[in-house]
C-alpha cells in the first residue's frame, strides 16, 4: 500500500486578520490525483504556495515526503514540480532553452538536460516547435510546455494551479489525459486546483472542496455525491388540472423511496431516491386527476458543485 | 563528464545572456562608445597644446585623455558621470518586476535554490556586464591613444586609470542598485524607470540649485558658503563621483578642502603620488560603496519579505 506523501496539519494563513486558509488538515496518498476545488479566492493558490514553501503559514505544518515545507523548502522543491496558474517563460528563449534552464537549476548537467528536455517535449507533443521562441506559443502550448517544465526535474509530486484555465475544451481533455497517463506511468502524485469541477472530475481520484479558506468536504466524487444525495437525487415536478387534496397526498407519500414532498394547489414537488414518476402518475390518474405536466430532474455533478459552492443551499440551483 | 553548475552560476549565466542579447544594452553601449570616441577624437586634436605646456613636475599627459576637453564635447569623465547612471538604471529598472509580471519568478523560485539567489544573481550579472563594458571602453581609449600618439602611460598613470575604471563600476553599480530597488518596489517597469530617472534628474539638475538656495539663506560669508556647498555636494552620488574621479585623474590636486594661507606657506607646488591621491579620495570611495550597498540591502530586504504570487 502506498503511504501518505503530503500531510497538511491545521494549516492557517492570515492576511491582515482575514483567514485565507483556515485550519486545513488533509493528507494525500502517494500516486493519487487529488483535485482541490473551489471558487476563485477560496485560498487554493495560497495553500499551494505554502506547500511549496513559497509563503510562510501563520500556523500549522506541511510535510511533504517527510520534509517540512517551511523549514526545508529546498528539499521539498527538489521533489515537487509546481506549475503556477499564469506560467511564465522567458519569451525570447526557445522552448528547449527554457527547459534546459530549469533542469540546470536542478543541478542536471547541460548534456543530460538536453536529452531529458527532448524526451519531454516529445511526450507533451511540442517536438516540432522546440526551437521556436516561447513568445510565439499559444496558451495551450505554454501549458504543455509548463507540464514538461515541472516534469524535467523528475518529481515525485506535481502541483498544478488551475492548469486548464484558458484552454479550449479539446485542449483541456488532451491536457488532463496527459496528466493522468503520466501520473499512472511514473507513479507521480498530482495535486491540482481548479474552479471547474466538470473538467477535472474525470481524472481526479479524490477531490477536496474548498470554500472561503475552509475544506468543506473531501472524498471520491461518488462519495461526495452520495453525501449530497442522501436527501434524494431525483426531483419530480408534477402539475395536474384539479386541485390536490390531503387524500391523494397521503397516497403518494406511501410510496417507498420518497425523501421529501411539497405541494401547492395544483403542483407537487417530490424528491426521491429513484425515478418514481410512473408509479406517481399511475396513482394520480387512478384517482381521477388529469396530468398536465410531469418532469424529472436528476442531480448531476454540477449540482454537487453548486451545492457546496453555493453555501449549501439544500436544493442546489435548479436548472 | 561535465561538472554540474551550481544554480547560482546558471542564473548569472542566463542573466548575462539576457543582457548581451537585449537591445537596450546594445543601444546604451553604442551611445557610450560613440561619445567616448567623439571625446577621444577631440582630445587627439588638442593634445598638442597640452603637450606644449608640459613641464617636468607635471608630466601626466596621458591622464588628459580622460579629463581634457576643447569645450565642444565634454571630457570622458564627465560623459561617464552623466551616462553612467543611465546605464545603471537601464540595466536595473526592470529586473524584478518584469519577472514578476511575466510569471517567471514563481517558476524559478519553485526550483531548489535559495530565494536570495534570484536577486543576487541579477546584481552580480549586471555588475559583470558593467565591469566588462567599462573596462573595454577604458582600455580601448588607452590603446587607441598609444597607437595614434605614440605615448604610453607611466605605472602611476596606469594605476590611476585602472582605479578610475573600478570606481566608475561602483558608481554605475550604485545606479544599478537604485534601479533594482525601484524594480522591487514598483510593479510596473515604466513607473520604476521613471522613478530612477527622477532621482537622476534631481541630482544632476536640481540638487546643486537647491543647495545654493539653502546655502545663500544660511550663510553670508562666501567662505562658509563654499564649505557648505562642497559638503553638500558630497551627499550627491554624482557630486561624490565627480570629485573622486577629478582628484584621482588630476595629480596636482592636493586637498579636498580650502586651505588657509598658513597651511599653504612653504608648501612645494608639486603633484601627489598615486597612493596619496588615493588616500585623499578614500572617504569618497567608502561613501560611494556604502551607498551602493545600502540600496541593494533595501532591495534585498523588500524582495525577501515580499509575497510570491503568480
Amino acid at each position: 500500500m502506498p503511504g501518505t506523501i503530503i500531510e497538511i496539519n491545521k494549516l492557517t494563513k492570515l492576511y491582515n486578520g482575514y483567514r485565507a486558509v483556515n485550519e486545513l488538515t488533509l493528507s494525500i496518498e502517494e500516486g493519487e490525483i487529488f483535485g482541490l476545488l473551489g471558487p476563485n479566492g477560496a485560498g487554493k493558490t495560497t495553500t499551494i504556495l505554502m506547500l511549496m514553501g513559497l509563503t510562510e503559514p501563520s500556523s500549522g505544518t506541511v510535510r511533504i515526503a517527510g520534509y517540512d515545507s517551511t523549514r526545508e523548502p529546498l528539499q521539498v522543491k527538489r521533489i515537487v514540480g509546481y506549475l503556477p496558474d499564469q506560467v511564465g517563460f522567458y519569451e525570447n528563449r526557445t522552448a528547449l532553452e527554457n527547459l534546459v534552464f530549469t533542469a540546470r537549476l536542478n543541478g542536471i548537467t547541460e548534456e543530460e538536460a538536453r536529452k531529458a528536455a527532448d524526451e519531454l517535449l516529445d511526450t507533451v507533443g511540442l517536438t516540432e516547435v522546440k526551437n521556436k521562441k516561447v513568445g510565439t506559443f499559444s496558451r495551450g502550448m505554454r501549458q504543455r510546455l509548463g507540464l514538461a517544465d515541472v516534469l524535467i526535474k523528475n518529481p515525485k509530486i506535481i502541483i498544478l494551479d488551475e492548469p486548464t484555465i484558458g484552454i479550449d475544451p479539446k485542449g483541456v481533455s488532451d491536457f488532463l489525459g496527459l496528466i493522468k497517463s503520466l501520473s499512472r506511468e511514473r507513479g507521480i502524485t498530482v495535486l491540482l486546483s481548479s474552479h471547474l469541477l466538470n473538467q477535472v472530475q474525470k481524472i481526479c481520484d479524490r477531490v477536496g472542496i474548498f470554500i472561503k479558506g475552509n475544506l468543506k468536504a473531501v472524498g471520491k466524487i461518488e462519495e461526495l455525491a452520495g453525501e449530497l444525495l442522501k436527501e434524494g437525487n431525483i426531483e419530480i415536478r408534477i402539475a395536474v388540472k384539479e386541485e390536490l387534496n390531503e387524500k391523494i397526498m397521503e397516497k403518494v407519500k406511501a410510496l417507498s423511496g420518497i425523501t421529501e414532498i411539497n405541494s401547492r394547489k395544483r403542483e407537487m414537488f417530490i424528491k426521491a431516491k429513484e425515478d418514481l414518476s410512473s408509479p406517481i402518475a399511475k396513482i394520480l390518474i387512478d384517482s381521477g386527476f388529469s396530468l398536465l405536466h410531469l418532469s424529472t430532474k436528476e442531480y448531476s455533478l454540477e449540482d454537487i458543485y453548486d451545492f457546496y459552492f453555493g453555501g449549501g443551499a439544500a436544493d442546489g440551483k435548479a436548472g | 563528464m561535465e561538472r554540474q553548475a551550481s544554480p547560482f552560476a546558471v542564473l548569472v549565466q542566463k542573466e548575462i545572456g539576457d543582457y548581451i542579447y537585449s537591445w537596450k544594452f546594445l543601444i546604451l553601449l553604442g551611445i557610450i562608445l560613440l561619445t567616448a570616441i567623439g571625446s577621444l577624437i577631440t582630445i587627439l586634436s588638442i593634445i598638442k597644446d597640452y603637450a606644449a605646456n608640459i613641464d617636468l613636475d607635471n608630466s601626466f599627459l596621458f591622464l588628459n585623455l580622460f579629463t581634457a576637453s576643447d569645450g565642444n564635447l565634454p571630457p570622458f569623465i564627465t560623459i561617464i558621470s552623466f551616462l553612467g547612471p543611465i546605464m545603471g538604471l537601464a540595466l536595473g529598472f526592470d529586473v524584478i518586476n518584469v519577472e514578476r509580471n511575466r510569471g517567471t519568478i514563481s517558476r524559478v523560485l519553485a526550483q531548489p535554490l535559495p530565494r536570495d539567489y534570484f536577486i543576487n544573481s541579477k546584481f552580480v550579472a549586471a555588475l559583470l556586464v558593467i565591469g566588462v563594458s567599462i573596462f573595454s571602453i577604458g582600455f580601448l581609449i588607452m590603446g587607441f591613444s598609444i597607437l595614434t600618439l605614440g605615448i604610453y602611460p607611466t605605472l602611476d598613470e596606469l594605476l590611476r586609470i585602472i582605479f578610475f575604471l573600478i570606481f566608475t563600476c561602483f558608481y554605475i553599480a550604485f545606479w544599478l542598485n537604485l534601479g533594482i530597488l525601484f524594480s522591487t518596489i514598483f510593479h510596473q517597469s515604466a513607473t520604476s524607470a521613471l522613478a530612477g530617472l527622477a532621482v537622476w534628474l534631481f541630482y544632476t539638475v536640481f540638487y546643486s540649485m537647491l543647495m545654493n538656495l539653502i546655502g545663500n539663506a544660511i550663510y553670508d560669508n562666501q567662505m562658509d558658503l563654499g564649505v557648505f556647498l562642497t559638503r553638500m555636494n558630497r551627499l550627491s552620488p554624482i557630486g561624490l563621483y565627480n570629485e573622486l574621479t577629478t582628484i584621482l585623474l588630476t595629480p596636482s590636486i592636493r586637498t579636498t578642502t580650502a586651505l588657509t594661507f598658513e597651511q599653504l606657506y612653504g608648501a612645494l607646488p608639486s603633484t601627489l603620488p598615486f597612493s596619496q591621491s588615493l588616500m585623499l579620495v578614500w572617504p569618497h570611495i567608502c561613501g560611494l560603496i556604502a551607498a551602493t550597498f545600502i540600496c541593494f540591502a533595501i532591495a534585498y530586504l523588500i524582495f525577501m519579505r515580499e509575497e510570491i504570487r503568480a
